[in-house]
């Protein structure tokens, strides 16, 4: 299970986006399925970029998130159950309280990765103006017409939203410590 | 009260613990030297380790039984486990850390909270937060939270170690009262004579393992 999730991490972006096109499409088992049953299409819809977008990010929350759970003392959660705690609530009260620097890290990671997703992106949903244009893509379209201006605007956009996110991370993160 | 061990047997790194005793004084200390099984003996009645074989029952419920593949489940116990360790947990403030185990939320402040705040002087220390407490204070708050969750059997695992003099007779004459105070019994774990003869009725040397001697402190230490 590890192997998969991990997977888009080592893979080339192109490569998964070919993959979850295969998997999508709507000769695809999974494509199939949804446009059978439900009457939904995902490839080259917006669907496909945030599929793309979650599939590409995924490893890294995972990751984070892992390291986060593993720092956990697992004696203070035997103490939590001394007190009487079921799983549930130690899990609750004390796992994921503790863990939450390291699943915050891997919001912020993947928020960024999600952001710069590009080749599993354009596979996967193209580069419909209006429809699944994203922020790389955009950027992207505007080198390539030579819209230099249009492109540093867009590459401005970007910095914003990261710093906002490390920033908000931050912010959480000593709030938490703060109790 | 009564806490009957039979064949306990624990493999350690350097010997296996094996422990058959009934306990029936309500301060009992298990006394030995470091690395003697003391800290093992209480985790494992806590049920905080499996044992390889054993049958422990408290006040006559079971706690565990190897032979039925048995074992309450520790939030089941009702034990107040004071260990060597620091746990408190880091991200609460010193009074969600002392409500945790009675399920109250910060304003219903009982009686009996009250009671034990004022008996181990702490009421000070309520919205502190944890990384500020003094190792003292924080000895304090760990014994009033294991009291808060209203335990049968309080288990102590060495609580002064690493206080300074002074703090450690203030602790030990509040130890000294806890159960005509609380009615609670108590099986502390300790490696200083001094500590044994002030608090407890009852000795048991543990060395390497086995219980090689009972008796009352004085007679045993004195």
């Amino acid at each position: 299970m590890e192997t998969v999730v991990t997977l888009p991490l080592v893979l080339p972006p192109v490569a998964t986006g070919l993959v979850l096109l295969k998997m999508f499409g709507r000769r695809g088992p999974i494509g199939h399925f949804l446009s059978q049953h439900f009457d939904v299409d995902v490839v080259f819809t917006w669907r496909a970029v945030v599929l793309a977008a979650a599939v590409m990010s995924f490893p890294l929350l995972a990751r984070s998130a892992r390291v986060g759970f593993q720092g956990v003392d697992q004696r203070l959660e035997q103490i939590a159950r001394t007190l009487g705690a079921s799983d549930m609530r130690v899990f609750f009260t004390i796992t994921l309280p503790l863990a939450s620097r390291g699943i915050a890290a891997g919001i912020v990671l993947a928020f960024a990765r999600a952001v710069g997703e590009f080749g599993a992106t354009i596979v996967v949903a193209g580069n419909i103006p209006g429809k699944t244009t994203t922020l790389s893509l955009e950027i992207f379209s505007a080198v390539q017409l030579g819209h230099d201006a249009s492109a540093y605007r867009l590459l401005v956009v970007c910095v914003v939203i990261a710093f906002s996110a490390v920033w908000l991370s931050e912010v959480l993160m000593k709030k938490r410590s703060m109790g | 009260m009564k806490l009957a061990i039979r064949h306990l047997s624990l493999r350690l790194h350097q010997f296996t613990l094996g422990v058959d005793v009934d306990i029936q004084h309500a301060r009992t200390a298990i006394f030995g030297p470091s690395g003697a099984g003391k800290t093992s003996l209480l985790e494992t009645i806590a049920g905080l380790r499996k044992p390889d074989s054993a049958k422990i029952s408290f006040n006559g419920q079971l706690f565990d039984d190897s032979g039925r593949n048995y074992s309450l489940p520790v939030r089941l116990r009702r034990l107040g486990y004071v260990p060597q360790y620091d746990s408190l947990f880091p991200h609460l403030s010193v009074q969600r850390n002392l409500l945790y185990g009675s399920n109250r939320k910060p304003k219903d402040h009982t009686l009996e909270f009250h009671h034990i705040i004022d008996f181990l002087e702490i009421g000070h220390l309520l919205d502190r937060h944890v990384h500020s407490l003094s190792r003292g204070e924080n000895q304090r708050v760990v014994i009033a939270r294991a009291l808060l969750s209203a335990p049968q059997l309080l288990l102590l695992d060495e609580p002064l170690t690493s206080l300074d003099a002074k703090l450690k007779n203030a602790i030990l004459e509040q130890l000294q009262a806890l159960h005509s105070e609380f009615g609670i019994p108590v099986l502390f774990v300790t490696h200083d004579p001094a500590e044994a003869i002030a608090i407890c009725e009852e000795v048991l040397l543990l060395q390497a393992g086995r219980i090689t001697a009972r008796s009352n402190p004085a007679e045993l230490l004195g």
